[in-house]
């Protein structure tokens, strides 16, 4: 589990629009890589391409590479169905299936293209699942109950857990805190930590204290101005872009003297 | 230290506004408004039908009772709008299915304006159809059908030769019912929220997983919802069975002979106008059977919309 990715010389379009131009960057296997900058400077749209979500819009499309160990995720042959089982995703509002119990709701990924799993082997898995999640204790005597039921943070526990309840190689992160109390992010940040010993973990974060909390690496991105594309400012260990960034723009944006 | 202190002096009302007033009056108006039409409805059929429930047997049309009367009636309707649906709920899902999730934008849009035109059209133009066109047709195709596969009751034949069939009238009142499902339904997929499609979708899921998994559930109750409205017309449905259906005979499974149980509004319809006296009582009681039974159709869906409100998604 965890893998590299490798990103090279990535433009992302919608139709004629180029949103995001030239990202490379490599994203290492069990660390956490944040991705901060200020909104609609396409940080989650780069994000979602690592797995090919973008690809919803229609007529969004991407060039240059990303490379996850060995294999090209945009390679012809590739379906992005399965991109998208190795890498998972958190979204920034918390969204089990409403009509699914909790246990369905972790189950819900391991019941996908057939795959048939043993009743006590899918209990083991939705078992490991929660409780790599933080969040077994709090639900294991009401698993049937509706998972849209349970509080915020522990919505967004949930997802997680259904996430990695595919046991995917690499977990996305969209903003997951955004709609939740201090405790809750509090909650969902140790769980990251716990997380990047078996994951590759990208979050998107307008929260700069938090991506300076959790991540070891961080990515700055901004745009030119309004109607120009995204890019990539610069990229480099956590501790060195919150004290000697080399970049004016990134010192700017961390430091507050930003726009 | 007694000190007692005074409660000031409560107004009894919050105040009002003349516009909220109005209102709320014209709404609750509207509400009791259609109270009173339903209880309006059911004195009148009860009163109307009530000589028919006290007439001895001999004096119901048939001499054999009120019961036996409407028994084939009953069991033509609901024979009739049960097999209807059973063919144009999956199809209206599948087309809404389509429209909403798989055809380009150009496509679906011509598309459901066709289904909302279909909607359009008057049932006595169906009916016309079914007996014009549907009706020949099927001649060949049932004669097979019972020779094949009569061991199937519904098959069992022989098959008529003008092809004015239950199974004509069923197909009618199929494609009568399938644009207000489909339109339903559709409109039940179009809210399918985001959220739960990307969030079938980023554990891996197909698309037909995810509509499996976020848009089938999300419009559950739309589905059972738009079913017993089709349900409801097809019931209810006068004209174009009454121009299809050859009725004749009794209680029978067989869809494809020329004797067929006659539908309530179909037999209400062709009775009516050489009726006279206790005749007339039995047809309002007849009336009276379609009334409850769509009564009951509707309190059954509520039922089932309710028993997994928390899975809902409205919490």
């Amino acid at each position: 589990m965890a893998k590299r990715i490798e990103v090279k010389d990535l433009d992302i379009y919608y139709d004629k629009f180029l949103a995001v131009q030239g990202v490379s960057m490599t994203i290492q296997p069990r660390s956490v890589t944040a991705l901060i900058g200020p909104s609609g400077c396409g940080k989650s749209t780069f994000l979602r391409t690592l797995n090919r979500m973008h690809e919803l819009v229609p007529n969004a499309r991407v060039e240059g590479s990303i490379v996850m160990d060995d294999d090209d995720l945009y390679a012809p042959s590739v379906d992005p169905v399965n991109v998208r089982r190795q890498i998972g995703m958190v979204f920034q509002r918390a969204n089990p299936f409403p009509t699914m119990s909790i246990y369905d709701n972790v189950a819900a990924g391991l019941k996908l293209n057939n795959r048939r799993l043993k009743k006590s082997e899918m209990d083991d898995l939705v078992e490991r699942s929660l409780k790599s999640a933080n969040l077994w204790e709090e639900v294991k005597d009401r698993l049937q109950k509706p998972g849209s039921g349970l509080s915020g943070g522990q919505q967004q526990r949930l997802c997680i857990a259904r996430a990695v309840a595919v046991q995917p190689e690499v977990l996305l992160m969209d903003e997951p805190c955004s709609a939740l109390d201090p405790i809750s992010t509090q909650a969902i940040e140790d769980l990251m930590l716990e997380l990047k010993a078996n994951y590759t973990i990208v979050i998107v974060t307008h929260n700069m204290q938090q991506a300076a909390r959790v991540s070891d690496t961080t990515g700055f991105f901004n745009l030119q101005g309004v109607g120009k594309p995204g890019e990539l400012v610069e990229i480099d260990e956590t501790t060195k872009i919150f004290s000697t960034p080399s970049q004016k723009a990134t010192e700017d944006y961390i430091s507050g003297r930003f726009g | 230290m007694a000190s007692t202190t005074e409660a000031p002096p409560r107004k009894d009302r919050a105040p009002q506004r003349p516009g909220d007033r109005i209102f709320a009056g014209i709404s609750t108006g509207s509400g009791v408004l259609i109270l009173l039409a339903l209880a309006g409805v059911a004195v009148f059929l009860v009163t109307e039908a009530w000589p028919s429930l006290t007439a001895p047997a001999e004096d119901i049309p048939g001499g054999e009772g009120l019961a036996l009367y409407i028994w084939p009636l009953l069991f033509g309707t609901l024979i009739s709008a049960v097999l209807a649906l059973v063919i144009a709920v999956p199809l209206a899902v599948a087309i809404a299915l389509f429209i909403t999730h798989y055809a380009p934008r150009s496509i679906a849009k011509a598309l459901g304006y066709v289904i909302d035109l279909l909607a359009a059209v008057p049932s006595i133009i169906f009916g016309l159809w079914g007996i014009n066109v549907l009706a020949p047709v099927t001649v060949d195709p049932t004669t097979w059908l019972s020779e094949h596969l009569g061991w199937i009751p519904f098959f069992a034949g022989p098959a008529s030769s003008t092809g004015r069939t239950m199974l004509v009238a069923i197909i009618v009142l199929a494609v009568m019912v399938l644009p207000i499902i489909t339109a339903v339904v559709r409109e039940a997929f179009t809210q399918t929220p985001k959220l739960h499609e990307e969030a079938a979708l980023a554990i891996g899921s197909t698309r037909w997983e995810m509509i499996r998994m976020a848009a089938l559930p999300f419009a559950r109750s739309s589905i059972i919802g738009a079913s017993m409205l089709g349900l409801g017309r097809a019931l209810g449905e006068t004209m174009a069975v009454a121009m299809v259906l050859s009725a004749s005979g009794g209680v029978s499974f067989n869809l494809i002979s020329s004797e067929n149980p006659p539908t309530i509004a179909a037999n209400i319809a062709l009775q009516f106008p050489e009726s006279s006296g206790i005749a007339i009582n039995t047809l309002i009681a007849s009336g009276l059977v379609l009334f409850a039974i769509t009564l009951v159709v509707n309190m059954i869906a509520r039922a089932v919309i309710n028993r997994r409100k928390d899975f809902s998604g409205a919490n």
